[in-house]
């Protein structure tokens, strides 16, 4: 009986193993990504309609895991047709010119149970800085769940130019915050 | 003839200009096309004001629950006491309806109220396009509704000071008029 557990066993490692070593796919009606940000101190939390999730994840070695998500800035909505028409403007995302908004994971470090710390670089309207942000990761019917929230200042990537430099009116703090689900 | 109470009138006037410059400053933001300081200014404007519109609605409805308006001239025929009294009801139910309808408006299109910039008020329905579109139609005709009755109640107003000179509208005046005093 004995070497055939150890076989089980092994088989059992071996399968999941594998499993893991595909990249997980997304659910994207599991998903999402949203920013919040102030309006005259009125916290706005608006979506991304369309964006794209990658990500990498074994759950015996998180270190070895990598994430890429791909945001289309013009998908941002702010809740009226009229205003997204607005914000995917020169002054804000300029979505023509730079259509997507991307972020690449660097480093994925575990930091205790169900929590990872995330590096990478976020790019939006053709600036790259270094992020760092905690990811909580979490088994939900057969699927994994990344949830998280990065905060960022909109001026470090030129989001709202000419007078929409003034942060009194729209806060230079901005919540960038995402769920992504996704299955082996 | 008897006035309406100080509290009563002070209350009738504040809430005459509150109305109309949050009405005005409606129509003003709207009409901005697109997005910009002005009008983001504006609308928050117009939110804090319909928010102060509706505690002094309360108050006020508060001291008419415990009061009873002075009398009318006894000149005045029935019908135009039943159709002051109606009038007057429709009045308060709007000052609550209107405000009501465009607070949840705007948490329906995702944007809380923060009274002043500086105090969150209740979100008490998350944001609901469907909702919204229909708040907005609502809010919108509500207010029509308000205008409309409002211009009824200051053409019956000036009637009664110019026509009938039956002293109807001194009782809500702020300052007493000569003739009253004597």
């Amino acid at each position: 009986m004995k070497p055939l557990k150890a076989l089980l066993v092994a088989t059992l490692v071996g399968a999941s193993a594998l499993a893991v070593a595909v990249p997980l796919k997304t659910d994207p009606a599991k998903s999402s990504v949203s920013a919040v940000f102030k309006q005259m101190n009125v916290p706005v939390e608006a979506p991304f309609r369309s964006f794209t999730a990658n990500i990498d994840y074994d759950a015996a070695k998180p270190a070895a895991s990598k994430a890429t998500v791909e945001i289309n800035t013009a998908s941002f909505d702010i809740g009226d047709p009229m205003y997204n028409k607005e914000v995917a403007k020169k002054d804000w995302f300029n979505s023509a010119q730079f259509p997507k908004a991307s972020f690449v994971s660097t480093g994925i470090a575990p930091a205790g149970a169900g929590k990872l710390n995330v590096s990478g670089k976020l790019t939006m309207k053709g600036k790259t800085a270094n992020v760092t942000f905690p990811l909580a990761v979490k088994a939900e019917g057969g699927k994994q769940v990344f949830e998280g929230q990065l905060p960022i200042k909109r001026l470090a990537f030129n989001i709202g130019e000419g007078e929409w430099k003034d942060t009194s009116m729209v806060a230079d703090e901005v919540v960038i915050k995402f769920r992504v689900t996704a299955a082996p | 003839m008897r006035r309406y109470t100080m509290p009563a009138i002070v209350l009738h006037w504040l809430i005459a200009i509150a109305i109309i410059g949050t009405f005005t400053l409606g129509l003003v933001m709207t009409d901005i096309q697109g997005i910009s300081m002005a009008k983001i200014r504006y609308t928050n404007w117009h939110k804090w004001a319909g928010v102060t519109v509706l505690a002094l609605a309360a108050l006020r409805l508060l001291w008419r629950l415990f009061n009873h308006p002075p009398q009318y001239a006894d000149a005045m025929p029935a019908w135009q006491r039943g159709a002051a009294y109606g009038l007057h009801i429709l009045l308060y139910v709007l000052m609550f309806a209107v405000p009501l309808s465009g607070y949840f408006f705007s948490l329906a299109a995702g944007y809380p109220v923060v009274y002043f910039s500086e105090i969150p008020l209740p979100v008490l329905i998350g944001p609901d396009p469907e909702l919204r579109d229909v708040l907005r139609g609502v809010h919108y005709w509500l207010n029509m509704l308000l205008a409309g009755l409002v211009a009824l109640h200051v053409l019956a107003a000036f009637k009664h000071l110019l026509v009938d000179r039956d002293g109807v509208m001194q009782r809500m005046l702020p300052i007493p008029t000569p003739k009253e005093k004597r």
